[in-house]
């Protein structure tokens, strides 16, 4: 159905043999990487690892984009990555940005948040735009990239590992072969088969409730904003979503009963009154239906032997809080930096664990606050039930009911408890610290230009960076190590002075940044040991 | 700072009383909904997540100790 108004991009892809299937038997050509899985994941991970010159094998088993809008809400920490590479322009320029969302308790708004109410930064809170025109974008983006080789209908069948290298078995159409991979990344979503090939548990809970998502084109007023309701006139005793994507196709999401029958709610003769009591009109067509249940759950450990987990494949979450592809895309920012240098042989292969704890860490967030946003919505018990009506009552009249109301916490960077990280050894009033992804602000290379500082972070190279504020007796980096200097002579320009101000920095402060954006550590008086000491650290090399 | 478990009002009779009062005229289910409620207030005007939880801990341990008597006189 989607498909159909989906012109701008190529989403339908051929099979084509490679040299690697012609190759005898007992010598299957090695690669360095194999990803697994051409989704988000797997295709920003692709990329990401090319941009830093490593070759990639990336392999599907289809040959197409995948049908329906599913995963719409992208964070602005996606959008960030996706600057990084290279697509940033095209998924805001196609996506319909959005900050303010609402929240509605049978007819009244009981109140309205603003993800982002500050200035000052490149990207929007979110964006909304259908899953297969990024991944659309993301494949466009590859062809400029002759170090990924993506094959479609390409399934893996077997792997075994051994010592030094995973020896996979894909299945083709034109028969079976065999390849070497250092390392293979899973990106392979939420029924990964490599995870069952690892023999992984996959444990979790399982949300008894049945939400329908409905995409229906239509033209209509209502504003860019997210759009929740409680127990809502045209949906009694249940919960509803209305937002806005690109192509005049909304995402409506309605809660089913728990032993509502899928099949039967599924038939759109079924749906339609449902969303015509809703839009009070029946002038809508249907992009997709799709009804299904949740379920919270992580893989205990996101590397197994040379597999390594990312996405939907090592932890799955409820979508309230556009939490399942932000954090996938997380992942592979986390792991490519970390995978390159390992290659490279400039950090010892326990850096990839670091991917693991720091990413776990992530996952744990991520479910925790699914699960208390679904637990919200579909309550457990009869007292639970109370306790909610108790505080939706209290958010007619109070601010802290109104915090209290949870209709979907939606996804923020996650802040790492990390081994990499150098605990702050000064005192700071606030700004990032270490473990917190970097901020953004405007700065300026000429008086009246306009940038920002992720764009000066990615023109540097995406690499380790020393972000420091001028006193006049600048720190040289480290070797290797890059440079953005805010002030002085050849230094960006901070007017608005919002990067002093987010980075509670005065002269002389120093911030030394890891090649995703997070924070390594942070000084109010450098010292050339300091920083050293502190890279070593975040690179895993003590 | 912990939970006080000190007599915190100079007429104690009367806190109780205002909570039982309250209770007066409702049926078992608005009581419920009432408590909810109440607890909710409470909870937001102390404002502090350990004594919350140390609370929720001292409440918790009534329901235990109910357990332990009934299964005393089993």
């Amino acid at each position: 159905m989607a498909q159909a108004n989906s012109p701008q991009a190529k989403t339908q892809f051929g099979y084509r043999r490679h040299p690697d299937q012609d190759r005898p038997g007992q010598s299957p050509a090695e690669h360095p990487v194999v990803v697994v899985g051409a989704g988000p994941v797997g295709l920003s991970l692709a990329i990401d690892l090319a941009q830093r010159g490593q070759p990639v094998v990336l392999l599907d088993d289809a040959d197409r984009i995948g049908e329906g809008s599913r995963a719409i809400c992208f964070s602005k920490r996606s959008l960030e990555y996706w600057d990084r590479l290279g697509v940033g322009d095209r998924m805001v320029d196609k996506g319909v940005v959005w900050s303010v969302g609402r929240i509605f308790h049978g007819e009244s708004q009981l109140y309205q948040f603003n993800l982002l109410p500050e200035d000052g930064h490149k990207r929007p809170a979110f964006i909304n735009l259908q899953q297969y025109y990024a991944e659309a974008y993301l494949v466009d983006r590859i062809s400029d990239l002759p170090d990924i080789d993506l094959r479609w209908r390409n399934k893996v069948t077997a792997l075994e590992q051994r010592n030094d290298s995973v020896l996979l078995t894909i299945e083709t159409p034109e028969g079976a072969y065999r390849l070497h991979a250092q390392y293979v990344i899973a990106c392979d979503g939420a029924r990964s088969s490599l995870r069952q090939m690892v023999g992984a548990e996959f444990a979790g809970q399982v949300f008894e409730d049945q939400f329908l998502i409905a995409d229906v084109k239509m033209t209509a007023e209502f504003p860019t904003e997210r759009w929740f309701w409680f127990d809502p006139p045209f949906h009694a005793g249940r919960s509803a979503l209305l937002h806005r994507q690109p192509d005049d196709v909304w995402r409506i999401d309605l809660q089913l009963h728990r032993y509502a029958d899928p099949v039967v709610e599924k038939k759109p003769e079924n749906v339609r009154p449902r969303i015509a009591r809703m839009l009070g009109h029946d002038k809508f067509e249907f992009e997709w239906i799709s009804l299904y249940k949740f379920q919270c759950r992580r893989m205990d450990r996101f590397l197994h032997g040379r597999v390594i987990f990312a996405g939907d494949s090592a932890h799955q979450v409820s979508p309230f809080g556009a939490r399942g592809a932000n954090s996938g895309l997380e992942d592979a920012e986390n792991l490519s930096w970390k995978l390159d240098r390992v290659l490279r042989g400039l950090s010892p292969a326990s850096l990839l664990e670091t991917y693991h704890v720091e990413r776990s860490l992530a996952a744990d967030e991520n479910i925790r606050e699914s699960t208390r946003s679904t637990d919200f919505m579909a309550p457990n018990s009869h007292q639970e039930a109370r306790l909610r009506k108790a505080v939706l009552s209290l958010a007619k009249e109070t601010e802290f009911g109104k915090r209290m109301v949870n209709g979907g916490r939606l996804s923020v960077p996650c802040s790492y408890d990390s081994p990499l990280s150098s605990p702050d050894a000064d005192a700071w009033r606030s700004g990032p610290s270490p473990g917190c992804s970097m901020l953004d602000a405007p700065v300026a290379a000429r008086a009246g230009e306009q940038a920002y500082l992720t764009d000066a972070f990615r023109k540097g190279g995406t690499d380790f960076t020393l972000l420091s504020f001028n006193n006049g007796a600048a720190i040289d980096a480290p070797d290797g190590v890059k440079d953005i200097r805010i002030g002085g002579e050849g230094g960006l320009a901070d007017p608005s002075g919002l990067v002093a101000k987010r980075y509670d920095a005065e002269p002389g402060v120093a911030y030394l940044l890891r090649p995703d954006g997070y924070v390594a550590a942070r000084f109010r008086q450098p010292t050339r040991a300091a920083i050293a000491a502190a890279l070593s650290r975040a690179q895993g090399l003590n | 700072m912990p939970l006080s478990t000190n007599s915190n009002f100079a007429r104690p009779d009367d806190a109780f009383r205002a909570i039982v009062e309250a209770h007066r005229g409702l049926t078992e289910e608005q009581s419920a909904d009432f408590d909810a409620a109440l607890v909710l207030i409470l909870a937001n005007h102390i404002g502090d997540i350990d004594v919350l939880r140390e609370a929720i801990g001292l409440a918790r341990r009534r329901m235990i100790d109910g357990q332990q008597q009934q299964q005393q006189q089993q």
